[in-house]
């Protein structure tokens, strides 16, 4: 009896609960954990970020597996969070599947580009684009003529980054050669800093002196390594220059902090559903430069790196998307 | 001489492996700073407060299910089959490919279809390492578990370059057709009147699931070939002098432990009605751990299937109502896995003293 009360206690504590998140916002991570250095915790820090500035709070959660991926959603949704920020592409089909079920909650997608629901604002990255300068920084830093890049899982949307990279990267010097390998099959990928470590000390022994690493939480022992074998390697998504100083040449900067800021802060009445595409010319992409980095990027390499962005956006210089035909100009994987 | 009654050795041991594990678990709560009351009330609420959670246990728990039999099957052979994710991933490739293959009119007749595509890869994907066994004598754990690799590689490899539609960005199949679909709880249960939550993804695989028990009692305690995996597993050198040929009890026991994995991707993969990578997410390996708690037997994995479908559910629901990480969720179905199935022992002993006692003072 006495459990039953309890039981109902926190139901009723779970409605109060349920009744305060009213118009709060919420944010939903991808598998890779929000604490991965890279992409989840780039939403994670627009979302601190609008909450210091607001002093308002907001819902978090992070999917551990594919069947709690609609689970969670549809928790959200009935717990009358507004607006919903899901990541990651593995999630198009969750908001498919829960957001026309809740057409008055106003959902954003991170990485999605494709689906048609009135109540949905999905942003896409141009990564390849932000890849290509990153690739060019890299060849012109090269004295090897070798240059690394190291993925997560050999999948389209890290093919993607490879692919823009190594554009860039011959653009500079067509006679590069571009080492690309990926860290592993499974998601545990995402976040395994030692095989990373020991990614990368391969190829700096076939002669790599600038490494690239897409590939989540395993960047960090990308970084690592780098920097132990005296070599310069590059970051990406959130700004990782502050890692190693004077060791990370720059970060490829993903700005999903921006996007989950702009999300939060327009909230339900400033929502606007439809595809946003964040590129160079929107700061969506680009690479990062500050003091802890300054030192390794010259007058000359920030002088073509960006004469090469501005030719980008006016359509001067195409970068290839992978996505295009399902393959690359630049690299063969 | 039995000294603990048999009841006792299948309910009362493993109760108290679980409240000890919970207790501790209460504790490492406790020393986070967060309340492990309401922590339990949060777990027992968000899966047996309403009918979307007890389908997401379900649906968990027939996953187990599936897996925990197949580790079973193979335990009374006394092989050690950790290769289930691996196998439960060809499976789900099994499972694809013929949803895939034709224009299903009816999930009546693609259940079946799918069924024996998911077992028949799953059996592929345990021959090898069973062969290898049987007649090179390369031991099946490490066999298995490097097989789990080699499939996650392949699953990556069919997904990236194979399967995936031109154009998309998710490496994952395309969606398989109306036909294979297959009906959830809530049709089920809606079509005699209770209303059940079309929220969660448990579907008539579970009844499958539960058909795959019984048939595993049938096949291990009223068949030939069960008494000849059972003697072989109790003891080779006799069951070899009764005339039971090793590498033949090793093959089949082998080929039934993969398919029953493979059996499991009618779960996951067609209830989500594509394939995606990683689509097993563990549960081959949490297989292990159930069908060591369930003592290899049908009923046994059953019920532990149902309380790891609870840890995983009700871990959900702390998750998402709660400040305690997800890393402790972790902790805890590690320290059920811990008590119940490694420190077995423990309580064993002390329980067998106090029957002892029992014994002596009505004596």
């Amino acid at each position: 009896m006495s459990f039953i009360k309890t039981a109902l206690g926190s139901a009723a504590a779970l409605a109060v609960l349920a009744g305060a998140a009213l118009a709060e916002p919420a944010l939903m991570y991808d598998l890779g954990g929000k604490f991965d250095k890279s992409f989840n915790e780039a939403a994670y820090n627009g979302a601190q970020r609008w909450a210091e500035e607001t002093g308002e709070s907001y819902q978090e959660i992070e999917v551990t597996a594919e069947a709690q991926r609609v689970q969670f959603a549809t928790r959200l949704a009935e717990a009358g969070y507004n607006p919903i920020v899901v990541l990651g592409f593995q999630n198009a089909a969750t908001v498919e599947e829960v957001a026309p079920k809740y057409p008055d909650t106003k959902f954003a997608i991170i990485d999605v580009s494709w689906l048609d629901i009135p109540n949905l604002q999905q942003i896409s990255f141009a990564e390849h684009e932000g890849s290509y300068l990153v690739g060019m920084l890299a060849a012109m830093a090269s004295k090897s003529g070798t240059v690394g890049f190291i993925g997560g899982m050999d999948v389209p949307l890290i093919r993607h980054f490879a692919c823009g990279y190594a554009q860039g990267a011959k653009a500079v010097n067509p006679d590069i050669n571009v080492v690309a390998n990926m860290t592993g099959t499974t998601p545990a990928a995402w976040n395994d800093p030692v095989k990373g470590g020991e990614l990368t000390k391969g190829q700096i022994s076939q002669g790599a002196d600038v490494v690239y690493a897409a590939a989540g939480g395993t960047g960090v022992g990308v970084l690592q390594a780098a920097a132990d074998g005296n070599i310069l390697s590059i970051g990406v998504d959130s700004n990782q220059n502050y890692l190693h100083p004077g060791k990370v040449l720059t970060s490829m900067l993903k700005r999903v902090d921006n996007a989950v800021y702009d999300v939060f802060k327009n909230g339900v009445d400033g929502f606007e559903p439809g595809v946003m595409t964040m590129g160079l010319d929107n700061d969506g992409v680009g690479y990062a430069l500050d003091e802890y980095n300054e030192a390794l990027i010259t007058d000359e390499m920030k002088a073509a790196v960006d004469d090469a962005k501005a030719k980008i956006i006016a359509g001067d210089i195409e970068v290839v998307s992978y996505y295009a035909n399902d393959s690359c100009p630049a690299l063969d994987f | 001489m039995d000294v603990i009654p048999k009841w006792a050795d299948a309910i009362l041991i493993p109760l108290i492996s679980i409240l000890l594990a919970f207790i501790i678990s209460a504790l490492v709560i406790l020393a986070i700073g967060e309340d492990p009351v309401r922590a339990l009330q949060l777990m027992v609420q968000g899966t047996f407060g309403n009918s979307a959670g007890i389908g997401f246990m379900l649906f968990y728990a027939t996953n187990f299910i599936f897996t925990g039999l197949a580790v079973a099957i193979a335990f009374h052979a006394r092989l050690f089959n950790i290769g289930g994710e691996g196998q439960a991933t060809l499976g789900g490739l099994g499972v694809a490919l013929v949803c895939l293959s034709l224009p299903w009119p009816h999930w009546t007749l693609a259940l079946p279809a799918a069924l024996i595509g998911g077992a028949l890869f799953g059996a592929f994907w345990a021959l090898i390492p069973a062969y290898l066994q049987a007649k090179r004598g390369s031991h099946i754990v490490i066999t298995t578990i490097m097989f789990n690799f080699i499939a996650s590689a392949v699953m990556v490899y069919l997904l990236v370059e194979v399967l995936k539609p031109a154009g998309s960005m998710d490496p994952a199949s395309p969606r398989f057709p109306e036909g294979a679909h297959l009906p959830r709880m809530s049709d089920i249960l809606g079509a005699v009147g209770i209303p059940f939550s079309d929220a969660a993804p448990v579907n008539v695989s579970f009844f499958v699931a539960l058909l795959a028990c019984y048939l595993f009692w049938l096949l291990v305690w009223r068949t030939r070939l069960g008494y000849e995996i059972r003697a072989y597993g109790q003891s080779e050198s006799a069951a070899r002098y009764a005339g039971i040929s090793p590498t033949r009890i090793i093959l089949i026991t082998m080929l039934i432990s993969g398919a029953l994995a493979g059996a499991m991707a009618i779960n996951n993969v067609m209830a989500a009605e594509r394939l995606v990578l990683n689509s097993v997410e563990g549960a081959g390996f949490i297989g292990i751990a159930v069908a060591l708690m369930g003592r290899s037997h049908p009923f046994g994995v059953l019920l532990a299937s149902l309380l790891f479908g609870f840890l995983v559910q009700g871990g959900a629901e702390i998750d998402f109502w709660t400040n305690i990480p997800r890393e402790l969720i972790v902790v805890i179905q590690a320290l059920v896995i811990l008590f119940t199935g490694a420190l077995d022992n423990m309580v064993r002993m002390p329980l067998a003293k106090v029957f002892l006692m029992l014994r002596k003072r009505e004596g």
